[in-house]
């Protein structure tokens, strides 16, 4: 799969709750972030968990996406929080840029 | 360990940790039991294990920080080759790529794994069982800087707080600050006044501390 993010662009995560195993926390579902990083390809853990092995289970980009903490807990503060994660491709949208 | 696979879905406490003990001598003796795995491979990577934690490089990582500006642009750079150059190996049973963020006086860095228990072992050393448990996991992230209070660090409340939720192939490890007064010291000294805590982001720095 093709990296279709850059350092800079908004995403936003999905929200999908999968019955399976997955590296996006629920905590961070939904929620609007930055392309902080970009990390190269990595082997999908999502089907590495079902047991595809790891010569054809899917290989995709992996980001380090930012936060801000109010996104995140849907709150207001004065006090500066970011939280960031590594994230694959296929947990991220495109976010339009409207503000 | 710093893989993802020793996933730690803890409910805390003693009678979880007898409850794993009994499960993995279970699973051992039946591993040997068919002949899968032997005793003496068993202890041989076990030993090997507790012996690269004993080395934790995190201090003289950044100790040599401190001191050489360029070693640590290079640091920032690209982590894994900075570990070459200090001679840490941050391979286990797979090559872990290596993020270190810096603190500044505007900017604390905590890590953390809120999927289980990722920790960059070579680095800071065995985990503290506080790093691997439900309450660290889940709090740090929703209101960190009550956690870090609670470990006696009180952050003014105009530093950006950054958490790293270690949910991937990276790990991370926090560069403390330097402490002031130490302008004098050299480098085994500053690495015996870094703490794990202050790797984990959990503590900072200081010039009199016992390392």
């Amino acid at each position: 799969m093709t990296q279709r993010f850059h350092t800079g662009d908004a995403v936003r995560t999905r929200a999908a709750n999968p019955e399976g195993h997955t590296r996006l926390p629920r905590y961070l579902c939904g929620r609007k972030g930055t392309i902080e990083a970009v990390h190269g390809v990595y082997p999908l853990p999502d089907e590495r968990a079902r047991g595809i092995a790891l010569t054809s289970c899917t290989k995709e980009a992996l980001y380090t996406v930012v936060f801000d903490g109010r996104e995140v807990w849907r709150e207001r503060s004065s006090e500066p929080l970011s939280i960031s994660a590594d994230l694959w491709d296929c947990y991220l949208e495109p976010e339009r840029a409207a503000k | 360990m710093s893989g993802h696979h020793d996933h730690d879905h803890d409910h805390e406490g003693h009678v979880e940790s007898a409850s794993m003990a009994s499960r993995v001598g279970a699973l051992v003796a039946k591993l040997e039991a068919k002949g899968i795995v032997r005793e003496a491979e068993l202890d041989a990577a076990v030993e090997a294990f507790l012996l690269s934690t004993q080395r934790a490089g995190g201090p003289a990582l950044v100790a040599r920080a401190w001191v050489d500006p360029a070693f640590r642009a290079r640091l920032f750079a690209d982590a894994n080759r900075a570990l070459d150059e200090i001679g840490v190996d941050m391979t286990h049973w797979a090559q872990v790529k290596l993020r270190a963020v810096e603190n500044t006086d505007r900017v604390h860095n905590v890590i953390v794994c809120t999927l289980c228990s990722c920790y960059p072992v070579s680095l800071l050393g065995p985990s503290p069982s506080w790093y691997k448990s439900l309450a660290y996991r889940s709090r740090v992230v929703r209101e960190p800087r009550a956690v870090l209070a609670e470990f006696g660090l009180k952050l003014d409340p105009g530093i950006e707080v950054r958490v790293w939720d270690s949910t991937a192939e990276l790990r991370y490890v926090v560069i403390p600050r330097r402490p002031e007064g130490t302008e004098g010291l050299g480098e085994a000294d500053l690495a015996a006044l870094v703490t794990r805590d202050s790797l984990i982001g959990t503590a900072v720095c200081r010039a009199n501390s016992a390392g």
